[in-house]
């Protein structure tokens, strides 16, 4: 956590209070208005707003171009940039670029499977990886240099940050390892994959506690609030990298149709309450996946609203 | 070796419908090993394509061999006394068979019998698999001896994703994470601090990025 950047989301952080982030996911149109509308729900109740690169492969407007947009909301906006699409002189290109416009924080990922999208017939790029990326984020910050050794005077002022998913069972060992590569990497956050599994993840962050990587990365914890039990099922069964223990499926399942939406708030709610007190968690990143107007609840309801607001 | 799989005949037939004298080629190499594209393989497809024209009513001559290696000029010599018999050839070589085939007899129409598919290993029979995309610089001693560009889907080189479950790779369950396996193996070997080593940016100019590929071997050249 030690390079400083112009970063509200670093600066959040290093003051002590618990972070909270949230994300916009960009249309599949050119109409930008729609980030607009995302963003205005949810910007007093955010440090700052992930923006997602394409995600799942499917394409939509380009997360760089919704940053900006966001920047330009006066708000503060996390770039995500997924290695898939684009190879060095692409990535190192963009990151110059949305440094251009003041955007102070990247999440450096790997990126789905094209397989997954809409478009699965395409080459993928994979010329670096999410590790690979925050190297690069980080030479081009505290060198002044590009991967191809050219030197340059205005740096860009990136807060690196990274995914960390502890739910590949049965291997968690494996997993503190790659949050320990990726810190050495020179990440200084993490936003974690959505957490259901409570035990598994408290596994995860003992051993990271232990090892003491939470002095070194600011932990956000993953949520998303789940709609009603048939996306409980299609998390559990579908999405690659989640766990979804049948307790929480048997509890969505539990309640009427109609209650089902206050029930996955109300689960999100007790799960923040419950990881607050997890030793190494320094904030939140909800993810309400095309349900950005429950955010404002859930952070109300969570205790962190109104959001601290920082000098300077 | 390099593993292919056959043409579906369909698709050979469309290929090969407007000729009369063909010569199906195998390859007494890699295509036989994978039992794509040898001599026993040859005779089969020269069997259906006669089939093919004789029920439809046409008179075509079908012939078949199979070359040592198609990918030495010594042994498509092989073809040199005959080769004018024939309208085209179905190659049953891997794509370096085939084009060197072409090459050497350039006004000939040769044509693909098999996909080439990858450099791999026969796990048994009828059951191949992919071991290695010729980067040109090979890092097996860092990774235990798997490699991440030919095992994970996104040929990372600081894996697992955060998409790999189970030990099963977010592409499809039946993919082994390459990841998961080289973790693994180096448990075993006691070198797991090489995986928290973070590896940098690969120099890609020795695999297909640099363009076409040469080796110049000068203590072998006379």
């Amino acid at each position: 956590m030690s390079m400083e950047t112009p970063s509200k989301l670093q600066k959040m952080i290093s003051a002590g209070h618990f972070a909270v982030t949230s994300e916009v996911g960009p249309p599949r149109s050119a109409d930008g208005v729609v980030i607009e509308q995302k963003a205005n729900l949810i910007k007093d109740y955010v440090d700052a707003i992930n923006v997602t690169d394409n995600q799942t492969s499917v394409c939509r407007l380009c997360s760089l171009a919704a940053c900006i947009r966001i920047k330009q909301m006066g708000l503060e906006p996390v770039l995500q940039m997924v290695t898939r699409d684009r190879n060095r002189i692409a990535i190192q290109s963009d990151i110059l670029g949305a440094a251009s416009f003041g955007i102070n924080n990247i999440l450096c990922l790997t990126g789905d499977h094209q397989h997954f999208g809409d478009h699965a017939s395409c080459a993928n790029v994979f010329d670096l990886d999410s590790t690979q990326l925050a190297m690069t984020v980080r030479m081009m910050r505290d060198e002044g240099k590009l991967l191809g050794g050219y030197e340059f005077e205005v740096r860009p002022q990136m807060y690196i940050g990274a995914a960390a998913n502890p739910f590949a069972a049965p291997n968690v060992a494996l997993r503190v390892s790659r949050l320990a590569k990726k810190v050495a990497a020179g990440v200084q956050f993490v936003q974690t994959q959505c957490i259901y599994n409570m035990e598994t993840f408290k596994t995860f962050m003992k051993m990271a506690v232990d090892r003491g990587l939470h002095e070194k990365v600011a932990i956000l914890a993953g949520i998303t609030p789940m709609k009603n039990v048939g996306m409980a099922k299609y998390m559990q069964k579908r999405v690659p990298g989640i766990d979804v223990p049948d307790e929480i499926v048997k509890r969505m399942g539990g309640v009427p149709k109609e209650k089902q939406p206050e029930e996955g708030i109300n689960l999100a709610v007790e799960q923040i309450e419950e990881l607050k007190e997890v030793e190494g968690i320094r904030g939140f990143h909800i993810m309400a996946i095309e349900w950005e107007a429950k955010v404002p609840e859930i952070v109300q309801r969570i205790g962190l609203y109104p959001r601290p607001q920082l000098a300077g | 070796m390099i593993k292919a799989k056959p043409k579906p005949l369909e698709e050979i037939i469309d290929h090969v419908k407007d000729f009369n004298k063909l010569l199906i080629a195998g390859c007494d190499g890699c295509v036989t090993v994978c039992e794509a594209g040898g001599l026993k393989e040859a005779k089969i497809l020269a069997a259906a394509l006669r089939l093919y024209f004789t029920q439809g009513g046409k008179q075509a001559q079908v012939d078949d061999t199979s070359l040592t290696r198609q990918c030495e000029k010594e042994y498509l010599a092989q073809l040199s006394d005959r080769i004018d018999n024939y309208d085209a050839v179905v190659s049953l070589a891997c794509g370096c068979g085939i084009q060197y085939l072409a090459e050497m007899y350039d006004k000939k129409i040769v044509l693909p019998g098999v996909d080439t598919c990858f450099l791999g290993v026969n796990e048994e029979r009828g059951l191949y698999s992919e071991r290695c995309q010729a980067c040109g610089r090979c890092i097996l001693a860092e990774t235990g001896g798997i490699c991440p560009i030919a095992r994970c889907s996104k040929r990372m080189l600081n894996g697992p994703c955060g998409g790999s479950a189970g030990g099963k790779c977010e592409v499809s369950k039946d993919i082994p994470c390459g990841w998961e396996l080289i973790y693994n193996r180096l448990k075993t070997l006691g070198q797991l601090d090489r995986f928290e080593r973070p590896c940098e940016p690969k120099d890609w100019t020795t695999s297909r990025d640099g363009g076409p590929r040469t080796i110049i071997r000068e203590d072998l050249r006379i």
